[in-house]
């Protein structure tokens, strides 16, 4: 599994290596990759978690898949009209029938535990540090700030004629969804129209957002860096133009980057300073 | 069994009526007030030729818009929606459905059960003309481009307020009908399959495919009125003021949710298994032995049809539900692998000691067991609730359904086709055209859909008409992929073109000693009455 991950990931970056490397300035950036074959590299505990459960079902699979092919290719062979030409009778075996039966048993029962245990990890965080508000409208993204002063900022995307070197198409945004590194994050996700979702792979994290509905979840960064996600629920003729930033950054930039945006964001929406200067 | 024919009664000849001794009547009455259960599965089956080839044509417009970023094809978000809900929309109801459920349904419940007809023929024939006006109301929808909600239909987006053209409630009407269609239809099956069985044909030893079908009937008399309340209090929101799934009036979307997919997850069985059985008839038959373990293969398919009553939350892990909530149904669901296993491991083992001649048919029967294992494995990935998280509505689920539906259910529907066409239409299928056939559409297919697994881990979301740069390599690999099953499609039109222009004819029974099951003792094509005199089984 390590192999094959290290394997990807080297293919990966040989593909790349013509492309300007996302998110500019040096920051580092967590997007999609050209010809990528497996989830994106974790950026918190949830998805570690995540992958590693998804690396421990994907073995399961991988062998069921090999077994069953390798079947069919020994029938394939050895059963043929050709090699066999008096078919046997035998409509029956008992304990075959109960070992097809309880192995898969077995087999889901041993991938059930981790199952069970990763959702109630991701449930919700018992201690959220702050707590953000992520209002999904058609289709730009509203992040609501009540622990920090109770400001909120408009996300929009930056249209492919306004983008500037370095940013991604359909990715980059205005303003983006600033956190600090390693804290809890509670988020509660609504929206006033139609039905979004706020997915952001690398975090492990998505949420429907519906009308009439809070519904909550939580999730932490682990280092600074801007991480990509996109609605991911149908949601109207721009529904692949409201992507998602997550800037992560130290407390100290954060609080201040809060400070100075709840004073300009009280008048009204515009790009914030940290995000500006990330470019 | 002595059912006597005059051997001119095949379902493609426009017979003007002249052959007295069949008692078949004139061109009109024949096909458009027909209460014959082979005209009505013949109907039924031209039918889902054209709905596949439609719903084809927009993946393959689809494919191609997104071969490259940029949106360079369908410009308009509003129009990329409606397309992507009508494919579909015909894809399911317009095209599998009627293969499967009114086409060979139709034809072989009666010739394997050994009755004269199906119990209702003037039922059947409504079941069947609610369809074509479904159809058009589909295409209206289609045209006006006002259906951009997806198939799924969740309000607010598919209310008056997102949809508010007239094109959006024409897909609902249509659902509406094509929904009736399929009841009816369902309740006709039922009656059928528990009055009419030839003398001495027990549950017991009902063939698999007739087991197939009943277990799908069952599971739509069960879940399309569900699926019809729900259509109807959206019908109503959108148009008389109502508010079942607007918040602002005391509403709730979520509603909705979870009364589409309790029809919604029955249909993927409604969809899949009366491929199983006629997968099963196609291995047993061509490995010249019976079905290994007939009754675990019925009692699983039962077990399939129950549980997948039960699990339908599992599409809406991400719409708030309480965590304990989906902890229920992440088991449920994964307890459905388990007779799924146990069917894959049946089919290998009626293989296991045959003597396997590898026809046509018996081609796409292996290349099912080998795809839809695939999606089922897939599956396993999605029930679990936590994973969901990073791949709901991503590519990895268009991969997994696609694995499922446009490989399980159409390798099957290829398989019955290839498999039957001789009975039905009393003319030779060209072999190497139907190997070609299959090989292209093996190949396209996968091609296909196993790099959106790729995609969709990545995080690449599904509905998209333009994608972030990086999505681009695996998205042109899987529009060529559609490219070369788009050609395996004309190939198909080609096998369809030499079949009927063949002079060949066919044996009773064509397969020889591994085909069993009733069908095989009437003649090819049957005669217009079977069973006058009905047969016995010892």
């Amino acid at each position: 599994m390590q192999l094959l991950r290290r394997l990807c990931a080297a293919l990966t970056l040989i593909m790349m290596a013509p492309l300007v490397m996302p998110g500019g300035g040096g920051a580092f950036a967590q997007a999609p990759k050209p010809w990528e074959m497996a989830m994106q590299p974790a950026a918190n505990e949830i998805k570690r978690r995540i992958i590693d459960l998804h690396d421990l079902v994907l073995v399961i699979i991988t062998v069921t898949t090999i077994f069953v092919g390798a079947l069919l290719v020994i029938v394939m062979v050895k059963f043929n009209a050709k090699a066999n030409p008096v078919p046997s009778k035998t409509s029956h075996h008992t304990g075959l029938e109960i070992a097809w039966t309880v192995i898969p048993v077995l087999l889901l029962v041993i991938m059930s535990i981790p199952s069970f245990r990763l959702i109630y990890y991701q449930d919700r965080t018992p201690n959220p540090d702050l707590t953000i508000k992520v209002i999904a409208h058609q289709w730009f993204w509203e992040y609501g700030y009540p622990d920090n002063g109770d400001f909120s900022i408009e996300s929009r995307l930056v249209r492919d004629e306004d983008l500037k070197k370095g940013q991604l198409r359909l990715l980059d945004v205005d303003n983006q969804m600033v956190v600090p590194v390693g804290k809890n994050i509670r988020i509660l996700t609504s929206s006033p129209e139609v039905i979004h979702s706020f997915f952001i792979p690398s975090l492990g994290v998505q949420r429907y957002a519906i009308p009439g509905r809070t519904i909550e979840t939580w999730f932490s960064v682990d280092k600074p860096g801007v991480y990509y996600g996109q609605c991911n629920q149908i949601c109207g003729a721009d529904h692949s133009k409201m992507p998602i930033a997550v800037h992560a950054v130290s407390e100290q930039e954060f609080k201040a980057w809060a400070e100075q945006t709840k004073k300009s964001a009280n008048a009204e929406t515009r790009p914030s300073p940290v995000s500006v200067a990330a470019r | 069994m002595a059912d006597t024919t005059h051997g001119h009664a095949h379902g493609h000849d426009d017979a003007h009526g002249h052959d007295h001794h069949d008692h078949k009547p004139g061109f009109v009455a024949r096909w458009f007030f027909s209460t014959n259960h082979k005209d009505i599965g013949t109907l039924y089956l031209i039918f889902a030729v054209v709905g596949g080839l439609v719903g084809g044509v927009l993946s393959e417009i689809m494919r191609a818009q997104l071969q490259f970023p940029n949106n360079h094809i369908v410009t308009d978000g509003q129009q990329w929606n409606t397309i992507i809900t009508t494919h579909g929309l015909l894809m399911i109801f317009f095209s599998v459905m009627p293969a499967l459920i009114g086409g060979f349904g139709n034809w072989f419940i009666p010739l394997m059960i050994g009755a004269p007809d199906m119990a209702f023929p003037r039922l059947n024939n409504i079941s069947f003309w609610l369809l074509p006006p479904a159809f058009v109301l589909i295409c209206i929808g289609l045209f006006m481009g006002e259906s951009g909600s997806g198939w799924t239909l969740y309000p607010p987006l598919s209310n008056a307020t997102y949809e508010h053209g007239m094109g959006m409630d024409c897909t609902l009407f249509a659902l509406h009908l094509a929904g009736a269609s399929s009841l009816l239809g369902a309740m006709n099956f039922i009656t059928t399959i528990f009055n009419m069985r030839a003398p001495g044909m027990t549950m017991h030893k009902l063939p698999l495919f007739i087991w197939a079908e009943l277990v799908t009937a069952w599971l739509l008399v069960l879940s399309v009125p569900v699926l019809a309340g729900a259509i109807t209090m959206l019908i109503c929101d959108r148009n008389f003021g109502t508010a079942f799934f607007d918040p602002q009036g005391g509403g709730d979307p979520v509603l909705f949710q979870h009364l589409f997919w309790f029809f919604g997850h029955p249909e993927v069985y409604i969809m899949i298994l009366p491929g199983f059985g006629i997968i099963s008839h196609v291995i047993s038959t061509f490995s010249k032995k019976p079905i290994f373990g007939y009754l675990g293969m019925v009692y699983a398919m039962v077990g399939i049809g129950v549980v997948g009553f039960v699990v339908w939350a599992h599409h809406m892990y991400l719409s708030g539900m309480d965590v304990d909530t989906r902890a229920y149904f992440m088991g449920a669901t994964m307890v459905i692998a388990v007779p799924t296993g146990v069917k894959i491991f049946s089919w290998i083992a009626t293989m296991w000691g045959g003597s396997i001649e590898f026809k046509t048919p018996m081609l796409w029967a292996i290349g099912f067991l080998f795809v839809f294992t695939i999606g089922g494995v897939t599956g396993v990935v999605c029930a679990n609730a936590g994973i969901d998280e990073s791949i709901h509505n991503t590519y990895y689920v268009i991969a997994h359904f696609h694995y499922v539906l446009s490989l399980g259910a159409v390798f099957s529907i290829f398989c019955g086709f290839y498999y039957w066409i001789g009975k039905m239409s009393g003319r030779q299928y060209p072999e190497f055209w139907g190997r070609v056939h299959f090989w292209l559409f093996f190949l396209g297919v996968n091609l296909t859909f196993f790099p959106q697994h790729f995609l969709g881990l990545s995080g690449m979301p599904r509905r998209y008409p333009d994608y972030p740069d990086a999505f681009a390599g695996w998205n042109y690999v899987s529009s060529v992929g559609a490219y070369i099953s788009g050609v395996s499609t004309l190939v198909f039109l080609y096998v369809c073109f030499k079949t009927f222009t063949s002079k060949a004819p066919v044996a009773d029974n064509y397969w020889g000693e591994g085909a069993t099951t009733l069908e095989w003792t009437q003649t090819s094509p049957p005669a217009f009455h079977t069973y006058s005199e009905l047969p016995r089984i010892l």
